[in-house]
């Protein structure tokens, strides 16, 4: 019989134990991946007992105490702490979401917080997000108008309030990269399908009534991997830390296609 | 000292911080054909500007009649006198270009009924020089800050602008009073580099974390600002910082002006809209000193509400949940969050929290950055630039209003753009420079790297963060900045005794903190000493000792250097002129909303 093995250095061990040092009464204990590239150690987890009843009530602000009082190694990205900027995207009791805005208290016994799953890892809880970023680059997040229209530089190109409500829902991704990273399409065949995050921000572009490349944008994404190895498993709107359906925006292109598949 | 091997880049022009401005500026760059980098310690859409709410201000005439001259009059009463008068022109007259090209890049403004741009009140904003109000803040619903940086970074794309990111800039390369670019440490290899460009333009924003509680992001830790300090130049008018009066009591977290141009307001404890004592014409719109200020001295007189009757409440429940749906959902997501409240039910709970720095590095209106020779006369600084909060053109003079910060991101971040091609011939040759202002920067990065100190970083930016919240908060005066003096030196001594734990090189963010609060420090003690100076009260420097601002004595910018411990001080004049005969010089008069 073939043995599978995963690669040395791949099992996630048990790793040091912190234990409260301030005779905290609300213990909780947080479980946090730990994996440097600059030793030949095995990632592991960590444990920290944190002493709630002196502490934010976010994750983010549970793994800021951590930083500054336990143990300052302990690395992960953050930024706005109010869920505008997605830096602090991560693994937390087995769901993608926002340190920032998930609560800790409404996570029953021990917090597990791991980096974004299926990507590579840097360090700690900051994954490799560069290639999310050169497919999200490939659909040309850009609003693409001929010249000519451009002319008149006094004034806006007029939208329609119907119009511009098409793309609510759309325009708020922050590109936290909680969607694409949940989805099992993505995590097989991360390097072809675009996943759900850049396929959102396509049909934002694809959808919105200033653009005159609508076309062009379908057939760019109209591919057997790109697209179609979408499978609406819905992981992705599950996880939305902003409440968007990257699954419905999928649906809509697919259908969309179906309207414009005699001219591309 | 460890050996760092370098690796080198040349460029005509280095960006530092890819927020609004800093990307206005590459998008700028990259169109007139210059060799251009950006640098950014974090992937750009993480950039702060993300997190502005309300609006971007430009007298588009979209929902009233409107002028640049009107929006001009209100920044320079807005600034209580201390904004320079040409750059203010420059800056309205501009705006309601800036905010089409915007526009046609792909920012998903709100709309009124015909599908122009949606434009809502704001704070200060008037129509006809104080005799109306002006609905002049375009937006995108409360999101418009976070629709621009993305529309921006997808425009930088488009021009394919290299980014470097995740990559931390150290110091500034300075030789006879000239920039040569910067060094910078790539946070996802641990690699060293250095960026040799004849042109550098700082972007990196302010430095709202030097208190404890702010709206500003963990990453807002006024980089360059601090770069500047360390190459030996001055920053100016640090003692403006802004409270803006709507922060999440608690949290910190945001709540835009914009609720109260949406028709939301304030209320105290007696369940009075006490504004309308403060401020009778603008009520809770007059600009955010006077809101803040109000707010502090209801809650300094009891009037507070909550069990420590230590804040106050934001009413938007009175308002059609259909507006609040349209126009302010972020927010409303945010109280959710954050407050536990249903903005359609309950009020917000409040508190004035910092928010933004009128002060910063002294340019021109051009971007470049000026300095004080030693006959007393403004000098350009050779080589380098700076833009967007970082800076201090100034055009927000003493204190900023809302909605006007976005504006200057674009205008000024064009600016710049414009005139560094106007001084760098593409593919210029860079000259030979010496190696100590790398070895210099190396060997600071190398003694943090290793410090091996008692104190952790986190108990001595603490320390700073609450000395600058107790010591130079709404009201100011002698005895406490005083002591803010005093105290402010601790965690800079402090630093002598710091310790970083984690000694590596990739993704080191106890090390990236570490040299955050080095910089942090140096502009936390600088605001302190220019506060303590300044015996007035003037936009969001309010003296209890000195009430009345003193055109006679203060009208002029502080210019403050950091020499250690020390500060040093002088001043530049206001310019009481402006660009064009378009417009004449506003006179300063009493400030009353």
């Amino acid at each position: 019989m073939v043995q599978f093995s995963l690669p040395k250095n791949s099992k996630v061990v048990e790793g040091k134990y912190f234990k409260d040092k301030t005779n905290g009464k609300t213990l909780k204990k947080v479980k946090i991946y730990r994996w440097s590239p600059e030793s030949n150690e095995n990632p592991r987890l960590d444990t920290y007992e944190v002493n709630m009843d002196e502490c934010g009530p976010m994750v983010l602000d549970v793994l800021i105490k951590i930083k500054n009082e336990i143990d300052s190694t302990v690395t992960f990205r953050r930024s706005c702490r109010e869920g505008v900027c997605g830096s602090c995207a991560m693994n937390i009791d087995g769901t993608n979401t926002l340190a920032c805005t998930k609560s800790a208290k409404d996570i029953v016994g021990e917090i597990k917080i791991y980096p974004l799953p299926h990507m590579q890892v840097v360090k700690d809880l900051v994954p490799d997000l560069n290639k999310l970023y050169k497919q999200y680059q490939s659909i040309e997040p850009w609003l693409q108008v001929e010249a000519k229209n451009d002319k008149v530089d006094k004034h806006e190109i007029y939208q329609s309030k119907k119009d511009r409500e098409k793309l609510d829902g759309l325009y708020e991704c922050i590109l936290c990269a909680c969607c694409s990273t949940s989805c099992p399409s993505y995590w097989w065949n991360g390097e072809k399908y675009l996943g759900p995050a850049v396929l959102l921000q396509a049909y934002r572009w694809i959808i919105d009534s200033r653009d005159e490349e609508r076309e062009k944008r379908l057939k760019k994404v109209a591919d057997e991997l790109k697209l179609f190895r979408c499978h609406t498993i819905m992981n992705c709107t599950n996880s939305c830390p902003k409440g968007l359906n990257p699954a419905k925006a999928i649906g809509s292109i697919k259908k969309m296609l179906t309207q414009y598949s005699k001219n591309l | 000292m460890s050996s760092y091997p370098i690796i080198e880049h040349e460029y005509d022009v280095i960006v530092v911080g890819a927020g609004g401005s800093g990307l206005r500026a590459a998008v700028g760059l990259a169109e007139a054909g210059l060799k251009t980098a950006c640098i950014s310690k974090v992937f750009p859409t993480r950039s702060h500007t993300a997190a502005a709410q309300g609006g971007i201000s430009a007298a588009l005439g979209n929902m009233s009649e409107d002028d640049w001259r009107w929006h001009m009059y209100d920044t320079v009463k807005g600034a209580d006198w201390l904004g320079d008068q040409d750059a203010i022109e420059y800056l309205c007259k501009e705006a309601p270009r800036a905010v089409i090209e915007l526009e046609k890049y792909g920012v998903p403004f709100s709309r009124t009924e015909e599908g122009k741009i949606y434009q809502r009140p704001f704070g200060g904003m008037t129509a006809n020089y104080g005799n109306g109000i002006a609905q002049r803040t375009c937006a995108a619903a409360d999101r418009t800050g976070h629709a621009i940086l993305h529309t921006l970074y997808g425009q930088a794309l488009k021009r394919n602008t290299e980014f470097f990111i995740e990559y931390f800039a150290l110091d500034l390369i300075m030789e006879n009073g000239k920039c040569y670019g910067v060094t910078a440490w790539n946070l996802q290899d641990g690699t060293i580099h250095r960026f040799r460009s004849h042109i550098t333009i700082l972007a990196t924003g302010g430095y709202g974390r030097a208190y404890f509680s702010a709206t500003s992001a963990h990453t807002c830790t006024g980089d360059g600002n601090a770069m500047v300090l360390r190459a030996g130049l001055p920053l100016q008018d640090m003692e403006f910082v802004q409270f803006h009066p709507t922060g999440i009591y608690g949290a910190g977290c945001l709540i835009t002006e914009g609720s109260r141009g949406e028709g939301g307001f304030l209320v105290n404890s007696e369940g009075e809209r006490f504004m309308e004592r403060y401020a009778p014409h603008a009520k809770d719109l007059a600009s955010r000193d006077v809101v803040s200020r109000s707010m502090t001295i209801e809650i300094n007189q009891g009037r507070g509400v909550g069990k420590q009757k230590d804040h106050i409440y934001l009413h938007l429940n009175h308002l059609d949940p259909k507006v609040l749906h349209e126009r302010l959902p972020g927010i409303s997501e945010s109280a959710k969050i954050f407050a536990g409240v249903d903005v359609t039910k309950e009020p917000i709970p409040v508190v004035p929290t910092v928010h933004y720095n009128m002060g910063g590095i002294p340019t021109n209106y051009y971007g470049e950055v000026i300095s004080k020779s030693e006959n007393n006369k403004d000098v350009i600084v050779p080589g380098l630039m700076a833009v967007g909060e970082a800076a201090c053109v100034s055009v927000h003079g003493a204190n900023r209003l809302g909605s006007n910060s976005l504006i200057d991101l674009v205008v000024f971040g064009r600016a710049a753009a414009m005139r560094a091609a106007e001084l760098v011939k593409p593919n210029s040759k860079h000259e030979k420079i010496s190696e100590n202002d790398t070895q210099k920067s190396l060997s600071r990065f190398d003694k943090l790297r290793n410090a091996n100190g008692s104190t952790s970083t986190a108990k001595l930016r603490d320390q700073m963060q609450r000395t600058m919240q107790s010591k130079c908060a709404v009201f100011r005066d002698e005895k406490i900045l005083k002591q803010g003096l005093a105290d402010i030196k601790k965690p800079w001594q402090g630093i002598e005794d710091i310790v970083v734990k984690d000694k590596s090189l990739i993704f080191n963010t106890d090390l990236v903190e570490t040299l955050e609060f080095d910089n942090l420090i140096r502009q936390a003690m600088v605001t302190m000493a220019s506060a303590e100076n300044r015996k007035e009260s003037r936009g969001a420097h309010s003296r209890e000792d000195f009430k009345e601002r003193d055109d006679e004595k203060w009208m002029k910018h502080t210019l403050a250097w950091q020499d250690g411990e020390k500060v040093k001080i002088d001043y530049r004049n206001v310019h009481n002129f402006t660009l064009s005969n378009e417009v004449q010089y506003f006179p300063p008069k009493a400030r009353v909303y």
